[in-house]
């Protein structure tokens, strides 16, 4: 190393970074600006924030640790990484917790300033592990990101505590150089985000150039890496998150059915972004209702559906629980309605901030009676923008609640995400019966729906609710054999369904030995997992449900077609046993539930091991 | 979507009955707030039918919106006034009407009674209110009086009743009024001025309950006891009772006292004036609490009138006031409205 100026620039395909620090850190939103810098520069990429429940833990403890993992190549990538390359450590807890899962051999930027006697306390250190060669093996960058903010400071007259904060920008800027990114994107943010505090925007500035110069200058870093873009179909991207997608798919569905959008929710962990993305669209006329709770909340979407609006409701798993009997009301009164349940860890309060799919059967089954809904899931963050139109789509061509499962992964994770063009998106074609003499208000078409004749309309007046109505006049009845015949009827319209659902999708080998399907988020993880399996030579593919009732129409003769069905799940098995009780099909589970998404190594070696690791 | 065709030719009662047939036990007080109802409705001023709905929950109240000849939605236990809020919301242009029983309202739907009076929705409440569990045949409510007895209540309830009156003042209705089913009269007038109330208007009913509660309110409609027991609350008039009128309620501080205006110690300047369009909230809530002591007068009539803003209002004016600043929303706007980097052929 003669010569620090004579750095070598490395070209890798890919890395997965971690940032990690205090709850109070800004680990997301170093996170966040250094994806969207990412996604600018045309590398695929996938994030994965993780952050504790508690806003504002005590600053040091390790459950106030807060991540951001990001997995960034010139290749199309599918999750955000199973381990990360590359740790950013704000302080000694967060060292501790995210060491376990960094890569033998991975490098460690640490704040060294943090870890002092009472931090390493707080994180249960017994020794400094930056000095007792506990690190040995990874390649560590101990640099006092404190102190140099500071120093980068010196004429800022802000405190010591509001210079402190920018320390997050030195370390993005830090690696903004180490993975040759520009600034500029992030000192526009800066720029925009702090507007009438100059003094905020000239310290956030100055600290992330001080970063990025610093990288330049030190003889420690020797190594420059670019990451080239990857080759993605050609057209206009953005970065988007499951949650942003989805709000945005509602807008764009209201606007394609010409109808209000209305939304009544009550904020809940991981859902409530929905809620807040939707409250700023009201250009486009949506109504947003934060209701009192969770049930006023379905109820007040119910009324709206009843008044002729797209109507929806968002929550999480605790939520849906409440929804229950009002879900029940909705396929009693054959309404028009969207539930979103953006599952996280339960039972219960569960964990909150983490990812799960175990709401699964609660979805299908968790009413009273036999209440038939649609479920429908969304696969990638960006996918949450289709399906929450194909849910619109459902719920007000077959006049039926729609439940929407995305998950806490794919709602705070993001990815590129090519801009459709309006155009492109399909009319949903909604008619409001409006003649008086052809109206009954459970009179059905071909396809079993019932009219909406919503108030307002001369001569319609009419009267619906939860007891059970005479097929066609929609009056009360409590005669059995209506009961029977309208039970009938309710099942078999969600059954029709399938009529206007693509076909279950083999991608990969035909003649595969194995088909892994899933269903939700797991599709990142488990394409990925049958990618790597294929690269080694064996055959395998993969089918991943969207739609979940009805089932695609050649769903029997895809799982039949296969010697071995492997179902990967983020619970103990809940796709599993519906498919085993409808298709009397053996399929081997795959089931971890530990808050996260599937790690793309565990999957693949469960397919090595139901094909007996043949063909290595 | 709003045919704002207004009807030249005047409606009668028969026009707002679904003609269904009404299955209240005969006798039951319901039937008087159905036939005030159908008869107040057609005198409203420039009333359409088609943009009256009735929403209802669960109880024998809750039949209600099926007798009635408007859209009707009979909804789930103590959710009629979420489902409401939701459908005024979506549809400031109707007439939103909910019908509820005191069991529906003020327990399983207390939450959302409060906060639909809280926000002033635009929604005409009518809370039924026999004390009483009657669809579920007979158990005791959240207004039945302490040390009752029914089936749940073998030894005597050990519940404190809710003041309905009192809930909707301290939940801040801009419109809080009270009638019984036995004042025809007085009933018809506190319907129509729920009705032209603009915001959310609160009329409780003290209703008999033939089966399971009978006589619960008989002091109150029998003509022997009634003078001594009612007091009739009117803006501006003192507030005089007694077959004579020759007896009224007077603040000794913040308490209220009946007083004898024969005694030759008082006269009628010691009577309280009724103001229902005091903003502030003790005399009304000293008034709500006349119901609690049995040495005092119940009142009925309007406690409080006030006008402000209604949320669904509040909500149209904030989606015009953006639309006007943003422009009409633009889908494309919206959704390449961050960064963005274009991909070209590879």
């Amino acid at each position: 190393m003669a010569d620090v100026k004579e750095k070598v620039e490395k070209h890798i395909d890919e890395v997965t970074v971690r940032f990690a620090g205090d709850s109070g850190d800004g680990m997301q939103l170093t996170g966040t600006q250094f994806s969207d810098t990412t996604a600018v520069l045309g590398n695929d990429l996938s994030t994965l924030p993780d952050y504790p429940a508690e806003i504002r833990a005590p600053a040091g403890t390790l459950y106030g640790v807060s991540g951001f993992q990001l997995h960034f190549s010139s290749e199309d990538i599918h999750t955000p990484g199973d381990v990360p390359d590359v740790l950013v450590a704000m302080n000694p807890a967060a060292l501790k917790k995210n060491l376990p899962e960094l890569r033998r051999n991975g490098l460690i930027i640490v704040n060294s300033d943090a870890f002092d006697k009472k931090n390493l306390k707080l994180a249960e250190y017994d020794s400094n592990p930056l000095e007792d060669g506990s690190l040995d093996g990874y390649e560590i960058m101990d640099i006092p990101i404190t102190s140099l903010t500071f120093s980068a400071l010196e004429d800022s007259p802000l405190s010591q505590k509001e210079k402190s904060r920018c320390k997050n920008f030195f370390a993005l800027g830090l690696m903004y150089w180490l993975y040759n990114r520009p600034i500029d994107q992030t000192v526009n943010w800066i720029e925009s985000k702090f507007k009438n505090k100059p003094d905020i925007i000239d310290a956030n500035e100055k600290a992330l150039k001080a970063g990025y110069n610093f990288g330049d200058i030190t003889e420690r870093f020797t190594t420059r890496y670019t990451i080239e873009p990857a080759k993605l179909k050609s057209g206009v991207y953005r970065n988007i998150s499951g949650n942003e997608a989805t709000a945005l798919g509602f807008v764009v569905a209201a606007e394609k059915a010409g109808l209000q959008l209305f939304l009544g929710s009550y904020p809940i962990t991981p859902a409530s972004d929905i809620l807040q993305y939707l409250s700023k669209y009201k250009e486009f006329g949506v109504k947003t209702f934060q209701a009192e709770d969770e049930i006023s909340g379905i109820a007040s979407a119910i009324g709206a559906a009843f008044g002729g609006s797209l109507a929806i409701t968002t929550t999480s798993g605790p939520g849906l629980a409440l929804k229950t009997e009002a879900t029940g009301l909705a396929v009693m009164t054959e309404l028009p309605l969207v539930i979103v349940n953006v599952q996280r860890g339960g039972p219960s309060t569960g964990l909150p901030t983490k990812t799960e799919q175990a709401d699964l059967l609660q979805a299908l089954y968790g009413r009273n009676g036999e209440a038939p809904v649609a479920v429908v899931a969304a696969a990638t963050p960006s996918d949450c923008f289709d399906m929450s139109i194909e849910a619109s789509r459902l719920a007000l061509t077959y006049m039926s609640p729609v439940i929407l499962l995305t998950d806490g992964y794919l709602a705070n994770g993001s990815e590129p995400w090519k801009i459709p063009s309006i155009d492109s998106i399909p009319e949903i074609p909604v008619k409001f019966h409006t003649d008086v003499d052809s109206y009954q208000p459970y009179s059905r078409d071909e396809n079993l729906v019932r009219p909406w004749a919503i108030p307002g309309t001369p001569g319609l007046e009419h009267r619906i609710g939860g007891l059970e109505k005479a097929n066609i006049t929609g009056n009360v009845s409590y005669d059995p054999d209506n009961h029977f015949e309208m039970i009938k009827v309710r099942e078999e319209k969600i059954k029709k369904m399938a009529n206007s659902i693509p076909d279950l999708e083999i991608e990969g080998d035909n003649d595969a030995d194995i088909l892994v399907i899933g269903w939700g988020g797991t599709y990142g993880a488990i394409k990925e997992a049958v990618m790597h399996s294929r690269k080694k030579g064996y055959k395998v593919a993969q089918a991943h449900f969207k739609y979940i009732n009805p089932m695609p129409k050649n769903t029997e003769e895809v799982l039949k077609s296969f010697k071995h069905i492997l179902l990967p799940e983020i619970n103990m098995g809940q796709l599993a046993k519906v498919l085993k009780s409808e298709f009397l099909i053996p399929i081997i589970q795959f089931n971890v539930v530990r808050g996260l998404p599937f790690r793309v190594g565990d999957i693949e070696a469960k397919i090595v091991e139901v094909l007996g690791g043949k063909n290595e | 979507m709003s045919s704002t065709e207004i009807k030249t030719e005047k409606y009668t009662s028969k026009d707002f009955s679904s003609g269904q047939d009404v299955r209240w036990c005969p006798g039951c007080g319901d039937y008087s707030i159905l036939a005030q109802v159908q008869r107040t409705l057609p005198n409203i001023e420039n009333i359409v039918k088609e943009k009256v709905v009735w929403v209802s929950g669960i109880g024998c109240s809750s039949r209600f919106p099926y007798y009635m000849g408007t859209y009707g939605f009979h909804g789930i236990h103590g959710r009629a006034p979420a489902i409401a809020t939701g459908l005024k919301i979506a549809r400031p242009d109707l007439t939103v009407w909910v019908a509820t029983g005191d069991g529906d309202l003020l327990s399983i739907g207390g939450n959302h009674f409060i906060h639909a009076c809280r926000k002033n929705i635009d929604l005409k409440i009518i809370l039924f209110n026999n004390r009483i569990y009657g669809l579920t045949k007979g158990q005791y409510s959240p207004t039945s009086e302490k040390g009752k007895v029914t089936k749940t209540s073998p030894y005597g309830s050990v519940d404190y009743p809710f003041n309905a009156i009192s809930l909707a003042l301290g939940s801040n209705a801009t419109f809080v009024a009270r009638s019984l089913d036995r004042e025809p009269k007085h009933l018809a007038e506190m319907i129509d001025r729920a009705a032209a109330h603009k915001g959310l208007a609160f009329v409780e009913v003290y209703q008999n309950c033939n089966i399971f509660n009978d006589g619960a309110f008989e002091l109150l409609t029998e003509k022997e006891t009634k003078d001594d027991h009612v007091v009739i609350l009117e803006h501006g008039k003192p507030m005089l009772f007694g077959k004579n009128k020759d007896k009224g309620i007077k603040l000794d501080g913040f308490t209220p006292v009946v007083v004898d205006l024969n005694d030759g110690r008082h006269t009628i300047n010691d009577i309280i004036v009724h103001d229902e369009k005091d903003h502030g909230m003790v005399r009304a809530f000293i008034l709500s609490h006349l119901t609690d002591d049995p040495n005092l007068p119940t009142p009925i009539g309007v406690f409080r009138q006030v006008f402000k803003p209604t949320y669904d209002e509040a909500m149209v004016e904030q989606i015009e006031q953006v639309k006007k600043k943003k422009g009409k929303g633009d889908l494309e706007k919206l959704l390449f409205a961050t960064n963005t980097w274009e991909v070209s052929e590879n």
